[in-house]
């Protein structure tokens, strides 16, 4: 018999500390649906999707109704968009993103993923055509996701894509400034990417993955906090273990839905991904987790050292719990997303320089963060090579997702779980020659391991 | 297959009585119950049985949670699984 005390807690997590399910994401491979008319493509891709993950959303909607845990959000990724281009117009590369859109809009599903290209090491003629395209089809569709891998550790940093994307970012803010810049919210730069990714914006179908497959991103930032606070005035290893046990908790959740939706959707398992990853609901903060430890403001010195420590204890606590642990796996610190981080960041307490250095020891990169939007391109730029180069040295994913809309001090406001985020300056001084130069930064010796 | 009811409120005459009515009309056997009342606060925790239920188990949730709405209780159905999950290694 379990504990009274077990399911009083359990029920509290999910209550009171906003403990949810974040994403169930069925990943689909579009390989059997090339074809040499562009039409005939789109047709094949929609009725794919469309077959696959057709009980999707009912599905996650009946774990959620049976087993008491939210599940937010019910998504889909499918194979990078990129490499089904290589004989299609930037017109048919646009056909494509619509197809997409309207296949979520059917299923009910917020978001799609894979409308990516992977050119680490150079474009192909699929990639040139898809990421030129990428501006106009974020601007012209609402559930899309877009991302570009511009650099691993084996394969160093395409300095030309760092180039390039600094431009689709502006243009992209520009084609969706009147909402906000929401399409660069959609849109993320990454090196080393996971191929198995259930978060979006990311998230794409690797070439790796098979047919279709269940990937699961939990979260509960609202979880370890409270259970930093009810730790009291211990010291910092046994805060560690503290968020270790709440991570393995966590992390079992995500197993068993994941394992249920698999059963029902037959559809293998893929990974369960430990990720905090925060909302803007007051509660459900990483923020608030980093303050919780002992930081009177987020952003303040030592933060990057309790991020590592929690980072780190997520990893050890959930990777216990569950039999594939993939994706990003690790700490979330979208601003925009995460209500401690907006009050950080809106008081001066936390600078996008502050933010890159949190980023060298947590899961994902500087993400959803709004910049001045007459920002140039280059100094774009700038910022995603320095952001590429901690993951490409330090062999760990980083990305970057920059709203450039406003100015320097404006709250800007992208709705529901994308929350509001104020405009943080960016330096005034450019690295424009340095970015025009293009080329490939070599891989740097980390990648030698044979 | 196991389900666990929980009841949170006030306390009043016939919360178990009304939660019981349910359950038999579900077909929904009652394996364990265990209730305590501090000062006028009631808590209960049912542990039931479904492999005999008569509706879909999300039918059964609602009805539940309809009935709490309707006497201020909070009552939450959830499958026994959640629990062993989070707590049994």
């Amino acid at each position: 018999m379990i504990k009274n005390h077990d399911i009083f807690e359990t029920i509290n997590m999910i209550r009171e500390e906003c403990l949810d399910i974040r994403t169930i994401t069925m990943g689909i491979s579009l390989f059997d649906c090339q074809s040499d008319d562009e039409k005939r493509l789109c047709t094949k891709i929609y009725d794919k999707i469309m077959y696959h993950a057709r009980n999707l959303v009912q599905t996650g909607a009946d774990i959620e109704k049976e087993y008491g845990i939210p599940i937010i959000n019910k998504r889909v990724s499918v194979t990078p968009v990129a490499l089904m281009c290589g004989g299609v117009s930037r017109d048919g590369a646009l056909n494509i993103a619509h197809t997409l859109d309207r296949a979520a809009g059917e299923l009910g599903i917020n978001f799609i993923g894979g409308y990516s290209a992977l050119v680490q090491k150079g474009f192909t003629n699929g990639s040139r055509t898809l990421i030129s395209a990428i501006p106009e089809a974020l601007a012209t569709t609402s559930r899309l996701c877009s991302s570009v891998n511009v650099a691993s550790t084996k394969a160093g940093i395409n300095m030309d894509a760092v180039a390039q994307m600094g431009e689709v970012i502006c243009e992209t803010a520009g084609l969706t400034r009147e909402n906000s810049a929401i399409g660069c919210a959609k849109l993320v730069v990454f090196a080393n990417v996971p191929e198995d990714n259930p978060f979006m914006a990311g998230a794409f179908h690797g070439i790796g993955e098979p047919e279709t497959v269940i990937n699961v991103g939990v979260s509960g930032p609202g979880v370890v906090a409270s259970a930093i606070r009810r730790a009291g005035s211990c010291n910092l290893t046994e805060i560690a273990e503290t968020i270790k046990r709440t991570a393995f908790k966590i992390t079992r959740v995500g197993q068993l839905v994941a394992k249920l939706a698999s059963e029902r959707l037959n559809v293998p398992f893929g990974i369960v991904d430990l990720s905090l990853a925060p909302t803007p609901a007051v509660g459900d903060s990483v923020a608030y987790i980093l303050e919780s430890i002992g930081l009177e403001k987020c952003g303040c010195p030592g933060t990057t050292a309790a991020l590592a420590m929690l980072n780190d204890a997520v990893k050890k606590g959930g990777v216990m719990a569950s039999s594939h642990v993939g994706g990003l796996s690790g700490a979330f610190i979208p601003v925009s997303e995460d209500a401690g981080m907006i009050d950080a960041a809106r008081c001066g307490a936390l600078s996008l320089e502050k933010l890159e250095a949190m980023t060298a020891v947590c899961s994902v990169g500087l993400d959803m963060i709004a910049i001045p939007e007459d920002t140039p391109a280059a100094v774009i730029s700038g910022i995603i090579a320095d952001e590429i180069a901690i993951g490409v040295v330090n062999t760990k994913t980083t990305a970057v997702r920059l709203i450039p809309a406003g100015k320097a001090g404006d709250m800007i406001c992208f709705g529901g779980l994308l929350g509001e985020a104020p405009v943080i300056p960016v330096s005034g001084y450019s690295p424009e020659v340095m970015i025009r130069r293009g080329g490939r930064i070599p891989a740097p010796l980390q990648s030698l391991k044979n | 297959m196991k389900a666990v009811i929980s009841v949170t409120g006030c306390d009043a005459v016939g919360i178990i009585a009304k939660i019981s009515a349910v359950c038999a009309e579900c077909s929904v056997n009652i394996v364990d119950i265990s209730q305590t009342v501090l000062q006028k606060y009631f808590s209960m925790i049912m542990l039931v049985e479904i492999d005999s239920i008569n509706v879909p188990f999300a039918d059964f949730v609602d009805r539940m949670s309809d009935l709490g709405k309707a006497n201020q209780l909070e009552i939450h159905t959830m499958h026994e699984d959640i629990f062993n999950a989070m707590h049994r290694i």
